[in-house]
């Protein structure tokens, strides 16, 4: 998280975390565990009164930021959503939120119950193998007369089964075209999936001819790719930002079992093997919360290095925090792998955030690539 | 840092004459200058005749008004802030810099004497080593013991109003080409360790000093090692209390852990790692290899470690200057620094394939994989080793227990030594 905050930025953060543990202490997060949803709406509506889902969001469309940039906030609230392992559909809403101002489509309803909380959307980015990771779109969108028509299938797509609209990203030619689809459109059909988070669902998503107006098309037909290029920015910005989160969290209960277990006769803290993991720990994690702020701020100020930023910052927090998480398991000995003891909880965030937009892996590829398009420029 | 910023010249406008200086007056970087830890590239005229020019950079940008950004005006600085310090960092990324010249010498030398130094001693050097007129060397480590600084064993012994040391001191960097040193001595071996130093400074090139350079596994002779028979220093060269040296040697080696991350030194936007600018793309081009999905993954994770040590760095910089992290924090960037950069250096050699064991003159940047792979370990050891930073960061940032010692509450010439240093 950054260093600096301004005064309403403290302020709105501290109200978060505040509301965080009132609404889902870990009892709450342990209940829901056998939730269908995951979530409770009230909380998301408390959530959303305070401006989680409207940060990006044109004040025009009912919107507005706290600080200079809705982006910086929003990775705000993510942090803290890792700390808390909180549940709600955080980054899949403000995207489709953001989408809807953007492309003009803030006046029919639709985005004035996604900022007062009254209604979740999500995203349908990615598809099966081999199209899981940051591969290509082959869900099909064509127009036929006044409509559109979706074929195709998506996964994992979070909070499907209870989102009351489908923003889906398909490909129309060679183009990307995406669709606002709302919940029980004919055609559509939604089969949960098992999750290593505790509290975020996710499903297969299928559209068998699945058949919308046109009007129902967010942007234009065919050229959404810089569109649908931005709602990947600002899904790994606050994934990044979470699992950042994630790692604090972890890293601060393992620090203070360090200090409370005794073995023969001294704390864990005392002995040099743990305290140079934990040194290693504290870099990784300061190196993670530089590196997630820097791309947020690339992200959120237009900068040419902003895929550079993020592609690495995805790449870094996603296999040095697992390190991290497991490294924080490992001190604990037997009582981390339980159910009981709360660490499992943080490491299914950054587990789940890992392996979603992209593993690491793939955006170390990215990077190459990133590195060849300068290079080609220069 | 300070906040009078009526007078304090605005960003862009520096930017526009810092750009306006560099591209004038600055040569393009010579792509191989300071790629690799320390590789044995130059003969001696060669290195003699960079020494002289980044000497004469230096005073090209003393005169233009670019020479020590965050010094003091009364000591010849500019008097500016970290983020004109950054504007320079960016403007002079592809150009030549006086490299040999920002550490030691800008920091820890310059900056231990801006917190320690009388008037006449910062007056006397700061200004000349703004104008490229001194190179400075830390006569800190010796062959005794590499990270227990404190166990120095150079003694200084009172003579009227002069010090006479003896002893030896190691791991300076070009010490053969350079003017002063910084140097840490025992001046009082009856009370604990970090109680009987004081730090003095010196001209290195003066009878009773030898240096003698070290050649490296790789056949490098920068690192030095100087003998001190009876050199003379007068009082008035003494920096800081008698027997305070520690007071002295601890912010010092603050200085030293913020390496590149110190406001007082120069180091171009993109450069890190030893100065490597040469992304690794051009090796797995030079080895055929930029095709193969595996070195592709590898290049990225080197490109990752130094984009994310990067921001790292002015994370760590930002949060010192503000107090909003503890100056142990240094420790973390130097932590970081020293192991991203072995991996790198070990991805390059795994790209360069069988060219890392054997290569001709025709192997390009393949050539340099194998030899900068046996030196690896330099970057965790040199500027205090990763495990001291490991020490530093759980003990004075996380704030747990110390390591035991056995030399606290004793007096030093009673504790302990290594075979090779006993009496």
């Amino acid at each position: 998280m950054l260093l600096a905050l301004s005064s309403d930025q403290e302020l709105f953060s501290e109200t978060t975390a505040k509301l965080l543990e009132e609404l889902v202490p870990v009892g709450e997060l342990r209940r829901l565990r056998d939730d269908p949803v995951g979530f409770d709406r009230g909380y998301w509506r408390r959530g959303s009164e305070l401006g989680w889902t409207s940060l990006l969001v044109g004040e025009e469309h009912g919107g507005g930021s706290i600080g200079e940039h809705g982006l910086v906030d929003l990775t705000l609230v993510a942090h803290e959503f890792g700390r808390h392992a909180a549940p709600g559909p955080l980054a899949v809403t403000n995207v489709v939120a953001a989408t809807l101002s953007e492309t003009g489509h803030g006046g029919d309803g639709v985005l004035g119950a996604l900022l007062s909380g009254a209604s979740v959307a999500t995203w349908c980015l990615g598809e099966p193998v081999p199209n899981d990771r940051l591969g290509s779109i082959a869900l099909d969108i064509r127009l036929d007369g006044d409509d559109v028509v979706l074929d195709g299938i998506k996964r994992p797509v979070e909070s499907a089964a209870v989102a009351d609209h489908l923003l889906v990203t398909g490909r129309t030619g060679s183009g990307l075209t995406q669709v606002l689809v709302p919940a029980g459109t004919p055609g559509l059909s939604v089969v949960p999936m098992e999750s290593v988070d505790m509290t975020r669902r996710f499903s297969v998503v299928s559209f068998e001819g699945v058949r919308l107006p046109a009007a129902s098309v967010v942007g234009t037909v065919a050229s959404a790719d810089g569109q649908v290029g931005r709602q990947l920015e600002w899904a790994l910005a606050i994934a990044c930002a979470e699992s950042v989160g994630a790692m604090q969290a972890a890293f601060d209960m393992t620090v203070e079992w360090s200090f409370d277990r005794y073995s023969f006769g001294r704390p864990l803290a005392s002995y040099q093997e743990l305290k140079h993991r934990f040194a290693d720990m504290r870099t990784w994690l300061e190196a993670g919360h530089a590196i997630s702020d820097a791309a947020t701020r690339a992200v959120a100020t237009g900068s040419p290095n902003a895929a550079e930023l993020l592609s690495t910052a995805k790449a870094f927090i996603g296999d040095y925090g697992s390190e991290l998480l497991q490294d924080c398991v490992q001190i604990h000995g037997g009582i981390g792998v339980t159910f009981e003891h709360d660490l499992h909880l943080y490491l299914r965030r950054h587990t789940v955030n890992r392996a979603l937009f992209g593993t690491p892996a793939d955006h170390r590829q990215r990077l190459t690539d990133i590195i060849e398009a300068h290079e080609e420029v220069a | 840092m300070t906040t009078d910023t009526e007078e304090m010249e605005d960003l862009e406008a520096f930017r526009a004459r810092a750009r306006s200086f560099v591209q004038a007056n600055l040569r393009p970087a010579d792509p191989d200058q300071m790629v690799g830890p320390l590789r044995n590239e130059r003969t001696d005229e060669q290195e003699l005749a960079a020494v002289a020019r980044e000497r004469q950079v230096q005073r090209m940008l003393f005169d233009a008004g670019l020479a020590g950004i965050c010094f003091p005006r009364e000591y010849g600085g500019q008097g500016l802030t970290r983020d004109h310090q950054r504007v320079l960092n960016q403007e002079v990324a592809g150009f030549e810099y006086p490299s040999r010249i920002q550490a030691p010498t800008l920091s820890p030398c310059a900056a231990v004497l801006l917190d320690f130094g009388t008037q006449e001693q910062k007056l006397a050097h700061i200004p000349a080593i703004l104008r490229g007129e001194e190179i400075w060397m830390q006569f800190l480590s010796e062959p005794s013991g590499g990270s227990d600084v404190a166990a120095a064993l150079t003694s200084a012994v009172r003579d009227g109003e002069e010090w006479v040391l003896n002893g030896s001191k190691i791991w300076t960097t070009g010490a053969w080409w350079s003017d002063w040193g910084l140097c840490l001595a025992r001046t009082n071996w009856d009370v604990p360790k970090h109680r009987g130093l004081s730090v003095f400074i010196l001209p290195i090139r003066q009878p009773g000093l030898d240096v003698h350079r070290i050649e490296m596994l790789n056949g490098s002779k920068e690192f030095c090692q100087e003998f001190l028979t009876d050199v003379r220093v007068p009082d008035s060269d003494r920096v800081g209390d008698v027997d305070d040296g520690w007071t002295v040697g601890t912010r010092w080696m603050f200085h030293e852990r913020m390496l590149t991350n110190s406001p007082l030194v120069t180091v171009p936007a993109g450069m890190s790692h030893g100065g490597s600018s040469k992304p690794l793309t051009a090796v797995a081009r030079d080895a055929g290899r930029l095709d193969d999905p595996h070195v592709r993954d590898l290049v990225g994770e080197a490109h990752m470690l130094e984009v994310v040590d990067r921001h790292l760095r002015r994370r760590i910089g930002e949060g010192v200057s503000t107090g909003a992290m503890p100056d142990q924090s240094a420790a973390i960037g130097r932590l970081f620094v020293g192991v991203t950069t072995a991996r790198i250096r070990s991805i390059n050699f795994e790209i360069a394939g069988a060219a890392g064991a054997a290569w001709t003159e025709a192997d390009g940047e393949l050539a340099f994989a194998g030899p900068d792979f046996l030196m690896r370990q330099v970057s965790c050891i040199g500027g205090g080793t990763t495990e001291m930073a490991r020490n530093v960061i759980s003990e004075r940032v996380i704030g747990m227990p110390r390591e035991r010692s056995q030399d606290k509450d004793v007096a030093f010439r009673d504790v302990p030594r290594s075979a090779s240093s006993r009496p």
